[in-house]
């Protein structure tokens, strides 16, 4: 007997899943997605059963119809794709990242002051982990030319770059922001890279001749809402409780209505009192007209007054479930559907990331505040205790190699054997810390429903591959596109 | 691939690579369609030794293995396991005659 008759073979790690009607794996240990024809899935379903060795499935295989060179041709198929492994298979850890891994995006907190009170703000609210006395409120010129010029240096030959402004209230700077769009396209066009801006807002002081700046300059503007009035009002309000939809509704009329070159976003904050998601879309992408509408629950520590029951979580997640239905619709009808939660994970899923780190923050983006320290993402911004260092001295290498080496898939051991890994990676550093003190935590508040949600999108995945694939190959162009 | 349709990118790469090794270097004792099996590299000389024989062993090959490491030096060039005729260490086999006989002969090369 030699060495393969005698081999026994056992399933690899995969998750399978079902989607129009034919059957799919998601190999966790690469992210890849398979279609099975009915001999692997007998395959698969017979090892599910047990281990088997080589000789004895052939055996069967043989028995049950299969030539025997077909039945070799499938074991070794799957074998050599890892789909089937055998003996003990120890974990692969993932790669660290590239050292001097390039900066591609750079997050401007370019003020850290706002003119609404958001009472679940991770900036100014309960949780809040900003440390701002004695700092600057606004940025300067200086400091905001030091950080372009920082990330042209910093993103090596990557030829596209991208700057997004953020706040606080981003247009409560709004002319250093025009300052800063005009110098970065000057030094990007001197290094032979191409600018991408975007920026997030509350929508509150939108005017005609900012839109149409936003508009000239192709800035991506995602506006920070909650849905119709009765919601928005709950809890973005102004400093004297006054809510701001009536502010903010017919300035994003006006923004969606006259910015016609980038998609328009809103990203709504999911809390008490605040999850009708269904009615919440409507509103934003029929009524108001936004491209694309995405939803977070909000990021508390422990019980706030407004965070989200877990009865209350579950009927967000069947409202989610709902709408990612109406996604599938629209995509096999070659039509999108502004729903981004679907989006975005779909986008993940064409690629088949498989993720060290839950997010870019720390290596591929930074964050900077309005003082020049540079924070792993905005939501750190002016946090000292996780700042990587300032502008004028570039990154502190040893303080963000501590950030990424925490926040590495191969340190949360819970994630190790969950499936949907490659995708999550134990999810955000800042509600890790919010939740849990420690960035490097795995969010293990949300695991069941981000596994949910990823086998949700997997049997769209799936659907979308089997019925209408050419839809896949355009949505992957769009994708690279933005 | 016959059975498994990939449907994402990643999916595509592995299947490239196995294609790729299913068209190019397999080895010895992978199973084979067709068959004889014809190795290539250092067997295009057909020297034995450097691989298994059919039970997994070395014992029945047909050259010791201490042959294989001068074969694979002198004969086609191995990078990580022996000396670099070509370039560092010419001379490292002057004083080896023969193989089987002078093999202490072969020094330690440092680096």
């Amino acid at each position: 007997m030699n060495a393969i008759s005698s081999r026994a073979y056992k399933l690899g790690e995969l998750h399978p899943f079902e989607g129009g009607d034919r059957r799919f794996i998601y190999l966790v240990t690469a992210g890849a997605i398979f279609e099975l024809d009915g001999a692997a899935g007998k395959l698969i379903d017979r090892l599910s059963r047990a281990e088997t060795t080589h000789d004895d499935l052939i055996k069967e295989l043989v028995a049950s119809g299969y030539p025997e060179a077909d039945a070799n041709e499938l074991i070794g198929e799957m074998y050599r794709s890892r789909v089937i492994v055998s003996g003990e298979v120890g974990r692969t850890p993932l790669a660290e990242p590239p050292a001097d891994f390039p900066l591609q995006t750079l997050v401007m907190n370019i003020t850290n002051q706002c003119n609404l009170s958001c009472t679940y703000c991770y900036e100014f609210g309960a949780d809040k982990i900003a440390t701002p006395a004695g700092k600057a409120k606004y940025m300067d010129l200086e400091t905001a030319r030091a950080s372009v010029d920082f990330l042209m240096k910093s993103s090596a030959d990557r030829k596209g770059v991208h700057i997004t402004f953020f706040g606080g209230e981003t247009l409560m700077n709004f002319p250093l922001l025009k300052n800063v769009v005009a110098y970065a396209r000057e030094t990007g066009a001197a290094h032979g890279k191409m600018v991408d801006f975007s920026l997030t807002t509350n929508a509150t002081l939108l005017t005609p001749q900012i839109i149409e700046f936003l508009s000239v300059n192709e800035i991506g503007v995602t506006v920070s809402m909650d849905g119709p009035p009765e919601m928005q009002d709950k809890r973005r309000v102004y400093k004297n409780g006054r809510g701001s939809y009536a502010t903010v509704e017919p300035r994003i009329r006006a923004l969606i209505a006259n910015h016609r070159t980038r998609a328009i976003t809103a990203r709504v904050t999911l809390t008490d009192g605040v999850t009708d998601v269904i009615g919440i879309y409507r509103h934003l992408k029929d009524d108001i007209g936004f491209h694309e509408v995405g939803f977070a629950p909000v990021t508390t520590s422990a019980k706030t007054s407004y965070t989200i029951s877990d009865e209350d979580m579950r009927n967000v997640v069947k409202q989610f479930h709902t709408l990612a239905d109406e996604w599938l619709d629209s995509a096999l009808r070659g039509m999108s559907h502004g729903f981004s939660n679907v989006s975005d994970t779909i986008g993940e899923l064409i690629q088949g990331v498989n993720k060290s780190h839950p997010c870019g923050a720390g290596l591929g983006l930074v964050g900077v505040g309005p003082s020049g320290d540079i924070s792993p993402c905005h939501r750190f911004a002016d946090a000292d205790a996780h700042s990587l260092g300032n502008i004028k001295d570039g990154i502190d290498k040893e303080k963000q190699n501590d950030f990424l080496s925490r926040g590495h898939v191969n340190a949360k051991y819970d994630c190790h054997t969950c499936w949907a890994r490659p995708l999550c990676a134990g999810g955000c550093h800042h509600e890790a810390f919010v939740r849990y003190g420690d960035t490097g935590h795995a969010n293990l508040h949300y695991c069941d429903w981000i596994r949910d949600w990823t086998n949700k999108c997997l049997e769209i995945y799936g659907a979308i591959s089997a019925i209408n694939p050419t839809f896949l190959e355009k949505f992957a162009e769009r994708k690279a596109l933005t | 691939m016959k059975h498994l349709r990939p449907v994402n990118k990643k999916a595509h790469r592995i299947d490239g690579m196995i294609t790729g090794v299913d068209e190019d270097v397999v080895a010895l004792q992978q199973a084979q369609a067709q068959r004889p099996h014809v190795p290539m590299g250092c067997s295009l000389a057909f020297s034995p030794g450097w691989e298994v024989d059919a039970g997994g062993g070395t014992a029945g090959l047909c050259q010791p293995v201490e042959r294989d490491v001068y074969d694979c030096y002198v004969t086609c060039f191995w990078p990580a396991q022996v000396a670099d005729h070509l370039h560092n260490s010419p001379d490292w086999a002057s004083k080896c005659a023969v193989a089987t006989k002078d093999w202490r002969k072969l020094d330690m090369v440092s680096p």
